[in-house]
């Protein structure tokens, strides 16, 4: 028990400054860069109409405050902290005078659920493909499905998802292409509403996931076929152990505990992933937020949903080093 | 009586092509011996003899490019060739009549099940009762063995090394097979825990009446434990006999330079090693295998090898200076056409 | 090294794909050179003219030759991939190969570090630098920046590779033999990194040219410099998928698409070869 406490803060201490070290690059990036982002919102606001000069003047002022920007660096670091540590993003300035809280909080569901679905679902399929693929080495269709995956996987998730777009926004238009759920209706908890919410999710999932099974399926399938080679799957085939059972309770079981590691590693890009994806199909997630954010020069927004974004993922990889113990029980040996 | 094992003639080889390169070991070659009931036949050599292939090839547990070129491998208790079985029919008689105790027992259990699962995945089929009455079965054959049966509720991790070793063979012989196969069994053991495992083989081998072979390089290992030896170089075996007849009287020059070469109370002379070293299997020599490294190699050992011949009662030598009797053997043909690749 | 690439060419036919389509897509880059049009001007030929002999891949809606754009946009596309994977793969050189041989308290302060890196998601961060940065956004300084943040997935493996190379027996081998630390690094342990640096430069290639290619589609990169991404922007902005001028975004993606699987082929077809447990796999099947 004492060696899982300490597993839990380790993975804590870890997860403190991976939040820390985030954050303080977003400072960076925005105090110490040539343009400030006064300077950035306001030739976004005033680019595509003239204003006087004596209201940008008061637009700048007014900026700075909100921005939080005055003084010298020390106190703007200092004012920075205090606000994200409150969540007090302040008010979207192309929404104003909506909180940008406000606004990522009705995003938010909408990208962790996409991400959670669509992530376990590549997961889960990748690695059980895989491991077939991994154990049955000689089977036609395996192989087949490993090609195909091993051409999408590469491919960038804004391309993937461009091209779906073309196919089913043009070639086959049988799924909605924009929105979380159809237009007009009210949410609640009723089948008509979730099965909007289904089928418009269906193309951003579908994306993410012909990208991301690649990825697991290839690990799996090495993973796998090294693993059968070792000295207890040997045994446990000299010893006559079913086939079913060798394939799941000794290799497939050994071989998910380095993917689980895996997953941590990777869902900052799969993340990444999400967000590009959303903006393509119009999904009212993070993503389309902190697009309209910069097209609009509206620092606050982007600020917040980027502070949003690494602690969301920080907090993701931290629940799954949590999972790890209990997959593997080597690691409570210390 | 039948024996508990009739190997004739076995040849396996390992067939590699990669990047253009074709290559052919002949791991086993032409081997043919017989194992009594209750009888414990160790089998030495060093470590490129071709031991591990030979012991997998008769336990049907070998993979391309690994594969029977031809013989014959009859288990008393079965009515054919263990490798005319179907999948079906070698997966029930594994564990329940053939079980296996591999080099380094680190590693062969499931690192992430206790050992009280491996038990049941490994022998719960051949037992049909209810689980509790085979967990009762399983407790009391510990403690016939001396394990506690706390060690059930283990990870394998959390168990020493030589513990390990032990729960390995009371895994093995919990159906009570009729044949167990021993792999260098104490191989990776420092000396005392050595001592402890050879007792428990023996105990339980003497208890249950199995026919075992013990594969070790070590010939004092094989002193304590062998009923018969038999030695085995690139591939073929030179010599069997009685334990103590070869202890006493080696015929092979090989067998003699090992029971030389051990070490002997109050005995202080200088040890001289064998110049060269064991053969290629890949491309042995012509003749007999050992005459580039025999003190004794005549002009018939670069020619033709020198076949297993019966002298004295029980004790079988292939070499033309032990012996007037022994001939030259049969010139192998190449691999007749039709290899035969285990059961997967 | 280059015995491996041949035999790999004759017997591995991943890798052969992988480097057919590779070399495909290089030889339309290097085309870029004879190009009859300067690469930043428009409406220089009719605009929105279908794939013909004359205009083998069309025209676009800003009077550009699809064909020539393509190759310019190929050219540098890859040059900036290239570049930032030179500036990454010096980082994850340093960082892996310092944390696996120092080991101790430096090795875990670096991969902490390193797991840092790993987890925050880039996206927003580019993004963010785009908003400050705007028009002085230029490919040198983004290049920079993605080469500084990109080097955490190769550096663990360089690390365990230079951890596992420090324990082997030839390495203790050869310094009781007196050979000094740098031919040591040299001789024995250049010949296993090499191949993985190969391997990981291919996988960086690709996120690059990615990362590149979706930053530039949403504008956020200088548009006027002809590559896929500012392509594939442009066509957006003229709406070329309703305006149905299909082969503007058709060729710069077919290309692009080429050039990820060609390079992912390879380094995936490298990285199997490097693994021995799988050459035993392969062989006699």
């Amino acid at each position: 028990m004492r060696s899982f406490l300490l597993h839990i803060l380790r993975r804590f201490r870890q997860f403190v400054l991976v939040v820390f070290i985030g954050i303080n690059l977003t400072f960076l990036i925005t105090h110490i860069t040539p343009i400030d982002p006064v300077e950035a919102s306001v030739s976004a606001m005033t680019a595509f109409s003239s204003s006087q000069p004596e209201a940008v003047a008061l637009m700048r002022k007014s900026l700075k405050e909100l921005y939080g920007l005055q003084g010298t660096l020390f106190d703007q670091y200092i004012v920075f902290w205090k606000r994200i540590l409150a969540a007090d993003f302040g008010p979207s300035l192309s929404v104003f005078p909506t909180l940008v809280s406000t606004l990522i909080g009705r995003a938010l569901p909408w990208t962790v659920g996409l991400l959670l679905v669509a992530t376990l679902l590549s997961w889960i399929l990748g690695n059980f493909i895989g491991g077939l693929a991994g154990y049955y080495r000689n089977n036609r269709f395996l192989k087949f499905a490993g090609i195909i995956f091993m051409a999408l996987h590469p491919v960038p998730y804004y391309i993937v998802a461009f091209i779906l777009l073309i196919v089913f926004g043009y070639l086959w238009p049988i799924l909605p292409l924009t929105g979380a759920y159809e237009m007009n209706m009210q949410p609640g908890y009723r089948l008509d509403f979730i099965l909007s919410v289904i089928r418009h999710s269906l193309l951003p999932v579908l994306s993410l996931v012909l990208v991301g099974i690649g990825g697991w399926f290839l690990g799996m399938r090495s993973l796998v076929s090294n693993i059968v080679t070792e000295d207890y799957v040997v045994y446990a085939e000299l010893g006559g152990v079913s086939r079913a059972k060798i394939l799941t309770s000794y290799v497939m079981r050994n071989a998910l505990i380095p993917q689980v590691t895996g997953l941590a590693i990777v869902l900052g890009s799969i993340f990444n992933g999400a967000i590009i994806t959303e903006v393509v199909f119009g999904y009212p997630g993070l993503g389309r937020l902190l697009v309209s954010g910069v097209e609009r020069g509206d620092y606050s927004l982007v600020l917040g949903v980027t502070t949003v974004s690494i602690v969301t993922v920080s907090a993701a990889v931290f629940l799954i080093d949590l999972l790890y113990p209990f997959l593997d029980p080597r690691i409570q040996a210390g | 009586m039948e024996a508990a094992l009739l190997v004739e003639n076995l040849r396996a080889y390992y067939l590699m092509r990669y990047f253009g390169i074709v290559r052919e070991v002949r791991a086993v070659d032409d081997i043919s011996i017989e194992v009594q009931r209750n009888e414990i036949y160790g089998l030495a050599g060093e470590s490129s003899s071709g031991k591990t292939t030979f012991i997998k090839t008769i336990a049907a547990a070998i993979r391309p490019p690994l594969k029977v070129a031809s013989g014959r491998i009859k288990y008393g208790f079965l009515d054919r060739d263990i490798y005319d079985l179907s999948p079906e029919a070698l997966s029930a008689i594994r564990w329940k009549h053939l079980s296996y105790i591999t080099q380094g027992s680190m590693n062969v259990l499931n690192p992430i099940r206790r050992v009280r699962q491996s038990f049941l995945d490994f022998a719960f089929r051949h037992i049909i009762r209810s689980k509790r009455e085979f967990f009762k079965i399983v407790d009391g054959h510990l403690a016939r063995l001396h394990l506690a049966p706390s060690v059930l509720s283990a990870y394998p991790h959390e168990l020493s090394g030589g513990m390990r070793q032990r729960v390995a063979i009371a895994l093995a012989t919990i159906c009570r097979p009729e044949f167990i196969i021993a792999d260098e069994p104490t191989t990776a053991l420092d000396v005392v825990v050595q001592k402890s495992v050879l007792r428990m083989i023996r105990e339980a081998q003497q208890e249950f009446g199995s026919s075992m072979i013990f594969v070790t390089h070590d010939l004092t290992v094989h002193a304590n434990i062998a009923d018969r030896l038999g030695i085995m170089y690139a591939g073929r075996i030179v010599e069997e006999a009685p334990t103590r007849e070869i202890f006493h009287n080696p015929m092979h020059p090989y067998t003699a330079h090992l029971v030389a070469s051990l070490p002997r109370i109050g005995d202080a002379t200088l040890k001289k090693a064998l110049s060269g070293a064991p053969p290629s299997l890949a491309d042995p020599p012509g003749g007999c295998r050992f005459h580039p490294r025999c003190p004794l190699a005549m002009d018939i050992c670069r020619q033709v090898h020198p076949a297993l011949t019966t002298l004295a009662a029980n004790h079988r030598v292939a070499c033309y200076a032990a012996s007037p009797l022994v001939k030259p053997g049969a010139e192998l043909a190449p691999a007749p056409g039709g290899i035969r690749a285990a059961n997967p | 090294m280059f015995k491996i690439i041949r035999d790999l060419l004759r017997y591995n036919r991943e890798f052969a794909a992988g480097a057919v389509l590779t070399t495909f897509v290089l030889i339309v880059a290097a085309m870029s050179a004879f190009s009859p049009y300067p690469s930043n001007q428009t409406y220089v030929v009719p605009p929105d003219m279908t794939p013909s002999w004359q205009y083998l891949f069309g025209t676009t809606s800003r009077g550009q030759d699809t064909f020539w754009q393509v190759t310019f946009a190929l050219r540098n596309s890859l040059l900036f991939g290239f570049s930032v994977a030179l500036i990454s793969r010096i980082l994850s050189l340093l960082v892996g190969l310092v944390a696996g041989y120092h080991g101790g308290i430096v090795d875990r302060l670096l991969m902490s570090l390193n797991d840092t890196f790993l987890v925050i998601p880039l996206f927003p961060l580019l993004v963010m630098f785009y908003f400050v940065l705007r028009d002085r956004m230029n490919w040198g300084l983004l290049a920079m920046i993605m080469g500084c943040l990109g080097w955490p997935f190769d550096a663990r493996l360089i690390r365990s590779v230079t951890l596992s190379l420090k324990t082997r027996e030839f390495t203790t081998q050869s310094v009781f033999s007196g050979m000094s630390t740098r031919q040591i690094l040299l001789e024995d342990h250049l010949p296993y990194v090499l191949p993985i640096v190969f391997a990981t430069t291919m996988a960086n290639i690709n996120w690059s040219i990615g990362l590149e290619v979706t930053l530039s589609v949403l504008g956020f990169t200088d548009v006027n410099t002809p590559t896929i991404g500012t392509m594939l922007y442009w066509a957006n902005q003229h709406s070329a998928m309703i305006s149905g001028v299909w082969w503007w975004f058709v060729a710069p993606t077919a290309f692009v698409v080429m050039t990820f699987i060609g390079l992912f082929l390879l380094s995936v077809s490298m990285n199997e070869y490097i693994d021995p447990r799988s050459r035993l796999a392969r062989m006699g099947a």
